[in-house]
């Protein structure tokens, strides 16, 4: 059974239209002690059929350790959105309901390789000297 | 959540993890997540709640530059 309904994947499909370059979504998963890496993987196929700039790249956590190791993946389900560069962006759990929409987002964020930020933030980031982690804690709804 | 993410693709040192946090109830205890969204920053830094661009990328650099 489809994890997206006919009007949700109609929305994913004119959301994304607009992609000009090529995303990769890395999906890192495992058959056991994982709830929803199959729903996950699942999902993700739903949306990279939905535009040809979108493909799909499924690793298992306990045995492609090469791919785990540079793509720096520590839990099950992950997916790292990946445009013509790693932008070191990573959703970890099935990214449904509001988590869903940022996901989207991620997705045209990372195909153009370019935000919207307003000038004084590009100025504030520009003045970081180290590397910064920041992991956002959300529900999907 | 989407500014941190933009945060990630604007800056080469910015990383973004976007965390279903019921799927991952010890990290949710380990960074006192009690309510979301929920933001931490290298580990130490945090704070909570869907700031405004500007807002947010001020915390975001005051926790990473708290120690």
């Amino acid at each position: 059974m489809a994890l997206l309904s006919d009007r949700d994947e109609k929305e994913v499909r004119t959301k994304l239209a607009g992609l000009t370059g090529r995303v990769t979504l890395v999906n890192f998963t495992q058959e056991l002690s994982c709830q929803y890496c199959r729903e996950t993987e699942q999902l993700l196929k739903e949306v990279a059929a939905v535009s040809d700039k979108i493909a799909l790249e499924v690793y298992n956590f306990q045995l492609d350790k090469a791919q785990v190791a540079q793509y720096g993946v520590d839990k099950v389900p992950a997916t790292a959105v990946v445009g013509a560069k790693d932008y070191g962006i990573r959703f970890y759990g099935i990214p449904l309901g509001y988590e869903f929409g940022a996901f989207l987002s991620a997705v045209q964020d990372v195909s153009g390789g370019t935000t919207d930020l307003a000038p004084e933030s590009r100025t504030a980031l520009a003045e970081l000297a180290q590397p910064v982690r920041l992991q956002v804690f959300s529900t999907p709804t | 959540m989407r500014l941190a993410q933009q945060l990630a693709v604007e800056s080469d040192l910015v990383t973004a993890d976007l965390v279903e946090v019921t799927e991952f109830p010890s990290l949710a205890q380990r960074y006192q997540v009690r309510a979301v969204p929920r933001t931490v920053v290298n580990e130490s830094g945090s704070f909570s709640g869907a700031l405004p661009e500007a807002e947010f990328v001020k915390a975001v650099i005051a926790a990473a530059q708290s120690r």
